[in-house]
């Protein structure tokens, strides 16, 4: 390793087997009042045959000690952005506020059920609605339901609104209109949820400029039978479609509408707005662009937004306004929506996430939203610079909030981007998404957001030189790593071709 | 912005650095009709002491919070251990992506491991995924999946499941070409399983069947699941209350194809209603076909053990159109916290709870049904849910209850059931006590009486 390139942690610590290989019976980790109450005998209360007869064998009998030991052995195992820079492109993983845990946890909320009648949940209705106004500013698209539990949810949630919108303005009609077309950069749930509405998908070129080819588009187009495109704005290499409007345009001609993969806005929020674009419909991540915790693969939490012409179609219930009392806005759940897609989740959808996103923007304020977009732009066009020098940039066009490279160079020694991202991980660093999008070859899409000081930033970049030039004298390291693991590379064919999926005696 | 490591002077000398001028050139690939060219109209920034007054007079309109509270009906207040929260509040886990680096995941992974182990045992399957959004659309992707399994297209549900759960189903469904009906529950017993049973027939994919149900009633899975086969069809049984697992015979014993379940109740907070966390489960043969992702064993070249995300060429992102679901991120972090919970209370914990949650009910129950005026409209085997006939509006009801005694003491039915006025259902757990208990019974007896 070279000099001055520090290590954040060795990913070494003491082994741990499953809490079943742990477990001993008559080990208890947990009390409980005793029953107060008179006890009927269960067989009184419940059938025999209905009752369970395996007493759980199986399940762990531990101690809260071997509890508490087991995660915290086990935690050590994991990367994560406490520990340092994070750069998967198109995640956005940037600080999680330890604020907004709090606000989260606040008891008042916590302690709310769903089900309570509106007059005795005032707050928890008025943090939703709350939002749903920034998110309406943010976006520039007026109507929102936060309902959908994660990205993939808000997109379909989105695409069944234009579907519903399309069958109600065409009727019959609207059977000839079942083609969604999505790039051949896009992410992969958007065709599956695409599907899930019952669109069948083609696929539109993207340039050697890495944008969405008009011609193509427009050819596309052309037959009557384009129920929308679903676009990703920057798109997923990064680049502003600067055609967007025009793009828009030639969608709306051919009487479609246009769906935004709203997963790169923490390059635009308060720069641009979808909505001033020319987009229909849109879906945010809140645990991307607002922050909320990846919790190591959700909760997410993905609201969709929309025109005031497809706002009818939203999910219900919706959360309106209705009246002032005591100085304080009172709000109501409304059900009477007949052209709505219907409900997408029970309840209103990850509400701990909404709680942590609207303390997110009143931390930031309006400025200070703007000042993370322009760090997190900044941050992207520094580490663009840093590597070109040493890394194959597929793209001329300066890119936004991430940016994508390839192994073109490396792979000439036999190294290819998988060695590089495990090579990564001995300097200390979470490897960046790699092989995504698809249509780079070896991609390496890197975006390290906001929450990145220059320093880091200069780190990672040596870390990324120093690889290249691992690769050209001494491939092998790189082919090997990583080495400072708990585990070396696992083998996930083997994995995958006998499949263990769960612990059994 | 404190959040935001560079100073604004460092953000000026790496401008220079890549031969910027100023923040706006950032933005030059953007055309100029497009910036906004004013402030957000958002609210200015807020300190750390002037936002949590904020939020903290938000929550104290939310009355109910407070209250001793009888709400179930999909969420359950049950005890949470404190190490739940602290375990899930390292970074480590919390501020981690999904495991898709395996060597520096493996916390995660193995995490994941335990929670589809745990899942199989409860629910007497063979393999469970990674997780769901929540128990509704975990019984959406269950429906698709019959479809899938067994290329017929008729599914028939019990009107006794979640009435949210069903419209959620319904919103899934209403593109794939599939045919929902929905089948009555016996107005004596509250349950659904002869209705259910008559109307399988050899077009029909999938029976569904939720067991507590919504009115809390046990239904006869068995029976279903023999009914089901006969035909040819999937058993696909849901639950809202997974704590009935310490003490019902497991979906797979009694033969169910498809387990799923909202697991809120293991360790997770009301929260308004989310997030929460689903579990899936289903038989071996099926795992090809299962939505979500799935954590297996995996070696490394030193043969040692660990944990990597498998059988992928089911998902998005590979399959993409094809995928058998389009969920990618899913609740990662509230497995957890059920994994925390159920280790943390282990066997003999689930099984007391799930025991005093029966004896509790049962004791309400009876107390309730002795009121004047008060009845159990149905006759059905419970296990910490039933509904309650009241002599007035139950809304009304309950209304004055919470105004008068503070008192959260139900769900009243009409939203769904508009042939239900005076109905409510009624939840108890571990946490009511007894004292709470009684001045429910009080608080009902005397309200009504006005």
């Amino acid at each position: 390793m070279s000099d001055g390139i520090t290590k954040v942690t060795s990913h070494i610590s003491p082994n741990e087997q499953l809490i079943f290989e742990r477990s001993q019976q008559g080990r208890i980790g947990y009390r409980l009042p005793a029953l107060d109450v008179e006890e009927s005998p269960v067989n009184d209360l419940l059938p025999p045959h209905f009752q369970r007869d395996d007493d759980l064998e199986g399940m762990p009998e531990v101690s809260e000690v071997d509890v508490i030991r087991h995660f915290v052995r086990m935690s050590t195992w994991n990367y994560s952005i406490d520990l340092g820079m994070y750069p998967l492109g198109s995640c956005t993983m940037k600080y999680n506020s330890r604020l907004n845990e709090r606000v989260a946890r606040i008891p008042d909320f916590a302690n709310v059920h769903p089900m309570t009648e509106e007059q005795d949940s005032q707050g928890a209705l008025q943090v939703i609605y709350e939002l749903e106004q920034h998110l309406a500013e943010i976006t520039g698209l007026p109507g929102v339901s936060l309902q959908p539990a994660a990205g993939a949810h808000g997109e379909m949630t989105g695409i069944m609104i234009i579907r519903a919108f399309l069958d109600a303005r065409d009727g019959e009609a609207a059977s000839g209109r079942r083609t969604m077309l999505i790039p051949d950069s896009a992410h992969g749930t958007n065709p599956a949820s695409a599907h899930l509405s019952g669109f069948s998908v083609k696929t539109i070129r993207s340039t050697s400029e890495g944008l969405t080819d008009l011609e193509h588009l427009r050819e596309l187009c052309a037959h009557g039978e384009v129920a929308g495109l679903m676009l990703t704005n920057p798109n997923t290499l990064g680049l502003f479609e600067r055609n967007i409007k025009q793009i828009c345009d030639i969608v709306h001609e051919a009487g479609g509408l246009v769906y935004m993969d709203g997963a790169n806005m923490n390059a635009l929020v308060g720069i641009a707005r979808p909505g001033d674009m020319g987009v229909d419909v849109i879906h945010l991540n809140l645990h991307k662009t607002f922050s909320t915790p990846h919790g190591g693969g959700g909760p997410g939490s993905g609201p969709c937004c929309c025109t005031k012409e497809l706002e009818p179609f939203l999910p219900v219930p919706r959360i309106v306004k209705t009246d002032w009392s005591a100085g304080e806005p009172t709000f109501r759940l409304d059900y009477d929506r007949p052209k709505s897609i219907g409900r997408v989740k029970a309840f209103f959808g990850n509400y701990g996430m909404m709680l942590r996103a609207l303390s997110y923007i009143l931390t930031h304020g309006n400025d200070g939203l703007r000042e993370a977009t322009e760090a997190a732009v900044l941050n992207a066009r520094y580490i663009a610079d840093g590597l070109t020098s040493d890394y194959d940039k597929p793209f001329n066009s300066p890119p936004m909030h991430e940016v994508v490279f390839t192994d073109k160079r490396q792979s000439r020694k036999g190294v290819h981007t998988l060695d590089i991202a495990k090579r990564l991980i001995d300097y200390g660093f979470h490897p960046m998404t790699i092989y995504f999008p698809l249509i780079v070859q070896g991609a390496m899409l890197i975006e390290p957001t906001e929450s990145v000081g220059r320093q880091e930033l200069d780190q990672f970049i040596a870390a990324m030189r120093s690889i290249a030039n691992e690769a050209l004298e001494d491939p092998e390291l790189v082919l090997n790593a990583p080495h400072s693991t708990r585990v070396g590379r696992l083998d996930e064919a083997a994995a995958a071709r006998k499949p263990v999926l769960r612990w059994q005696k | 912005m404190r959040y935001i490591p560079n100073s604004p002077e460092e953000r000026k000398e790496m401008l220079e650095a890549i031969g910027l001028k100023s923040a706006e050139d950032l933005f030059d690939s953007i055309p100029q009709d497009l910036l906004l060219k004013r402030a957000l109209n958002t609210p200015a920034a807020l300190s750390e002491i002037e936002l949590l007054s904020r939020f903290e007079r938000m929550g104290r309109r939310n009355a109910a919070a407070r209250r001793p509270s009888f709400l179930g009906g999909g969420a359950y207040a049950h005890y949470i251990p404190t190490i739940v929260d602290h375990i899930l509040s390292r970074s480590e886990f919390f501020t981690a992506y999904t495991p898709y680096q395996p060597e520096i995941s493996q916390g995660t992974l193995q995490t994941i491991f335990e929670f589809q182990t745990l899942v199989c045992q409860l629910t007497g399957m063979d393999l469970a995924n990674a997780s769901m959004y929540d128990g509704s659309t975990g019984l959406a992707e269950a429906v698709l999946m019959a479809e899938r399994v067994t290329r017929r297209s008729k599914v028939i549900a019990s009107s006794a499941v979640h009435p949210q759960y069903l419209e959620v189903v319904k919103t899934y469904v209403q593109h794939a070409g599939i045919d929902l009906e929905l089948a009555a529950f016996d107005n004596d017993t509250g349950q659904s399983a002869a209705g259910l049973a008559n109307a399988v027939d050899d077009q029909t994919a999938a029976i569904v069947v939720q067991s507590p149900n919504f009115f809390g009633c046990v239904e006869d899975v068995a029976a279903l699941a023999e009914a089901a086969h006969a035909k040819g069809a999937l058993l696909v049984v849901c639950l809202t209350e997974a704590m009935s697992l310490g003490l019902l015979k497991s979906p797979g014993a009694c033969g169910a194809d498809i387990v799923v379940a909202e697991g809120q109740s293991f360790g997770v907070p009301l929260s308004f209603g989310g997030p929460y966390v689903g579990l899936f489960a289903t038989r071996d043969k099926y795992a090809r076909q299962i939505p979500g992702r799935l954590v297996g064993e995996a070696y490394d070249k030193h043969g040692r053990r660990g944990f990597v995300l498998t059988l992928a060429t089911r998902e998005q992102h590979i399959r993409r159109e094809k995928a058998t679901s389009n969920i990618c991120t899913n609740e990662g972090l509230i497995a957890l916290a059920a994994t925390v919970y159920l280790e943390t209370m282990g066997r003999r914990g689930i099984q007391e709870v799930a025991h005093q949650c029966l004896q509790k009910a049962a004791y309400a129950a009876r107390r309730i049904a002795s009121i004047k005026g008060f009845s159990l409209p149905f006759s059905g085997p419970r296990f910490n849910e039933f509904v309650v006939r009241g002599p007035l509006d139950a809304g009304e009801l309950l209304a004055r209850l919470g105004k008068d005694k503070s008192i959260e003491g139900g769900i009243p039915l009409w939203r769904y059931f508009s042939d239900r006025p005076n109905d409510f259902l009624v939840c108890v757990t571990e946490i009511n006590s007894r004292a709470e208990i009684d001045a429910l019974v009080e608080g009902l007896s005397e309200v009504s009486n006005r």
